[in-house]
């Protein structure tokens, strides 16, 4: 079945460019401390809110060169009084590629201080610019990914398991049971969704390691999904649960929650499978939501919601638009996990014709 | 007759449910470490008889059920209690909840006006270059963050000075005659309006394309169309109105997301609503405002669905024959 699933993937043009874009996004994330020349936390006090550096391959001389880069050098012009930034034209900072930089430890493992690019020791290369405290805007994207990237899966994966067994037991035992279970399902979704997310995040405490709060908010976000999902379920085990091979397990003896877990669940798979692929970008959504606020993932730690938090001031919108690109980069990666997400559902549930 | 009665116990049924969000969000709220009545000790405008008297109307020494069901009670008889800056909770929510409601309403009567049409002509026009693109588009309109999308909108806002660039009223507002009154609060709505839009939009008109293509494909409609009717009525009479009739139980749904997404747009544009209310309660730990808003919310929420299902038993016999 997973091969079928990935040929037809591979077939539809848009999904196999959803495919790469996604590859290549998690390749760059997973290589990140390579790829990025700095590390997450390195900051340059005096060069805060700098553009993004400038390359140059002809020297003032018009011949080709090496690629290298100028320094910028912060200037108040005392008429305008406004801030200018301006090359430093004296020294020449040469591009090296695969050559050694800031030391960092691959994988959180191996110490390693190979790069995939960097300059000289006192050039500095900022692809993307820096942000108010002089970090490289491009290094933190990459590490801020990784967080955007996987805290929707994570959310999944603590959340399905409940959704399921919820559903499962809520439409196989039926009756009482159904109705208690269902009304309190049904009460967790007339909370608007957002509301109690927010709520759910603020009374975190603080003065938590980063990780600690990385887990609680894939659990808080788990914790919004899980209803609407178990009420899916128990709709579909209330047709399945009629079958005969299902009253063939219960005439052997097999004890009820077998049944739900071994013979009825299992017939939800692709329904699941849809339902997953379909649901990671509204979770992708709602951590930047979440960071944008200030209640995410909180600073030092980078995620690409609260990179854009900067963009909340109208300046740095208009003077500083490298600061969006996060946004982007969300926006890139949500339109291909949907279109990714549209294509297994019509494999796997040909029925149904939303597209 | 069967229609009132079915309407009758289908009111009666969303009090239990209330109960429950009540019960659900006060346990969330009051398990939290923070002492509710810390801002309002720390404001200094406040005085000490406040409160102790928001301390004995909240139970506070008394074990967590007599809190709550002393909450609850203060809360059907309409008293919210005050917020941490003094004001009452219940005179903060009159003046926000409208608004909010005011926005979602707007979104909702738009993206109807266009997505229901738009679904229908993509599902005639299946697998065409047109259904395509709609398709193309609706993806790019479900991928765009809400928040982003507006604060690009302010950035364009700005640049260019075409919009104002944010709240729901000018300045001025007080000084205006009705008509200039209508046409600020409608200058000052078109972004968020537009934000709103263009993300609901997108997963409405998915609903109304697969549901009329569900249609189209079913027997009565492969049987109007063999004895000969023009394929206008086809579509218009027989096959539209069995597939708006799904469409209004989303009706609901829709509410609840945009309950959900107009908060973030509200953060955005200053927009005085109860998203934004809840957001700064939550930030400023203002727990009588955030309970509050929270219930509201869900009230809001639950009689949207409930709007729904009894626009759907006007619409659909069906309904009432089977209650």
């Amino acid at each position: 079945m997973i091969k079928d699933v990935l040929q037809q993937l591979w077939k539809d043009k848009f999904a196999r460019a959803a495919l790469i874009v996604l590859g290549v996004i998690y390749a760059a994330l997973f290589l990140a401390d390579f790829i990025a020349p700095y590390t997450k936390d390195f900051s340059d006090r005096t060069m805060a809110y700098v553009p993004p550096s400038k390359i140059f391959t002809i020297d003032e001389n018009g011949k080709l060169s090496k690629p290298y880069t100028y320094n910028y050098i912060r200037e108040f012009d005392r008429e305008n009084l406004t801030i200018k930034y301006k090359f430093d034209r004296t020294k020449k900072h040469y591009i090296k590629f695969f050559a050694k930089g800031q030391p960092y430890k691959f994988l959180g493992l191996i110490p390693l201080k190979l790069h995939l690019f960097t300059t000289d020791k006192d050039g500095r290369i900022f692809l993307l610019g820096t942000d108010i405290n002089g970090r490289d805007v491009f290094s933190r994207l990459l590490f801020g990914g990784r967080i955007s990237m996987t805290i929707g899966f994570l959310s999944l994966f603590v959340l399905f398991p409940i959704g399921l067994l919820y559903g499962g037991i809520s439409g196989y035992f039926g009756g009482k049971v159904d109705m208690v279970m269902m009304r309190f399902a049904e009460a967790v979704m007339s909370i608007p969704s957002f509301y109690l997310l927010i709520i759910l995040a603020s009374i975190l405490p603080s003065g938590m390691t980063s990780t600690q709060r990385f887990l609680l908010i894939v659990i808080i976000l788990a914790l919004i999904g899980w209803a609407g999902f178990a009420r899916v379920v128990r709709g579909m085990v209330l047709s399945i649960k009629n079958q005969e091979y299902v009253h063939a397990a219960q005439s052997i003896g097999a004890s009820k929650l077998r049944i739900i877990i071994k013979h009825i669940l299992p017939q939800t798979t692709s329904f699941v499978i849809v339902a997953m692929t379909l649901s990671i970008p509204s979770y992708i959504l709602s951590e930047s939501g979440l960071s944008f606020l200030g209640l995410g993932i909180q600073q030092p730690d980078a995620s690409w919601g609260n990179m854009l938090k900067e963009a909340q001031e109208f300046t740095n919108i208009l003077y500083r638009p490298w600061l969006l690109t996060p946004g982007f980069l969300i926006f890139v990666s949500v339109l291909a996990f949907n279109l990714i997400g549209d294509t297994i559902r019509d494999v796997l549930d040909p029925k149904s014709k939303i597209r | 007759m069967e229609t009132l009665k079915y309407i009758i116990k289908r009111i009666l049924q969303t009090i239990p449910l209330l109960i429950i969000v009540s019960l659900i969000s006060f346990f969330i709220i009051r398990l939290s470490p923070v002492d509710p009545l810390a801002e309002l000790k720390l404001n200094p405008s406040i005085s000490p008889v406040t409160v102790e008297k928001e301390r004995q109307r909240l139970g506070l020494d008394k074990p967590i059920i007599v809190q709550y069901g002393k909450w609850a009670y203060s809360f059907i008889k309409g008293d919210l209690g005050v917020t941490s800056t003094g004001e009452k909770v219940s005179q903060k929510l009159k003046e926000r909840i409208p608004n909010t409601l005011l926005l979602t309403s707007i979104v909702i009567l738009l993206t109807w006006l266009v997505g229901v049409p738009l679904g229908i002509i993509a599902a005639v026009n299946w697998k065409t270059s047109f259904d395509r693109i709609l398709t193309v588009l609706t993806s790019i309109g479900m991928a765009i963050p809400s928040f982003f999308f507006a604060v690009l909108l302010l950035l364009f806002a700005v640049k260019t000075g075409w919009f104002p660039i944010g709240g729901l009223t000018s300045p001025n507002f007080s000084d205006m005659n009705f008509g200039q009154k209508f046409i600020d609060i409608a200058y000052h709505l078109v972004l968020p309006v537009f934000v709103l839009f263009t993300i609901s939009l997108a997963s409405l008109q998915r609903q109304m394309r697969a549901n009329m293509l569900d249609v189209l494909d079913s027997d009565y409609v492969k049987f109007a169309r063999a004895k000969g009717l023009p394929e206008i009525m086809v579509i218009y009479k027989h096959a539209l109105r069995n597939a708006i009739n799904p469409m209004i139980t989303l009706l609901g749904f829709e509410f609840a997301g945009l309950l959900s997404g107009a908060a973030l747009t509200e953060y955005v544009f200053q927009y005085p609503g109860l998203g934004r209310l809840i957001l700064e309660a939550v930030l400023k730990s203002d727990i009588n405002l955030v309970m509050a808003s929270l219930m509201m919310g869900a009230v809001m929420l639950v009689l949207g669905n409930l709007i729904a299902d009894i626009l759907l038993i006007i619409t659909d016999p069906r309904i009432r024959v089977k209650s």
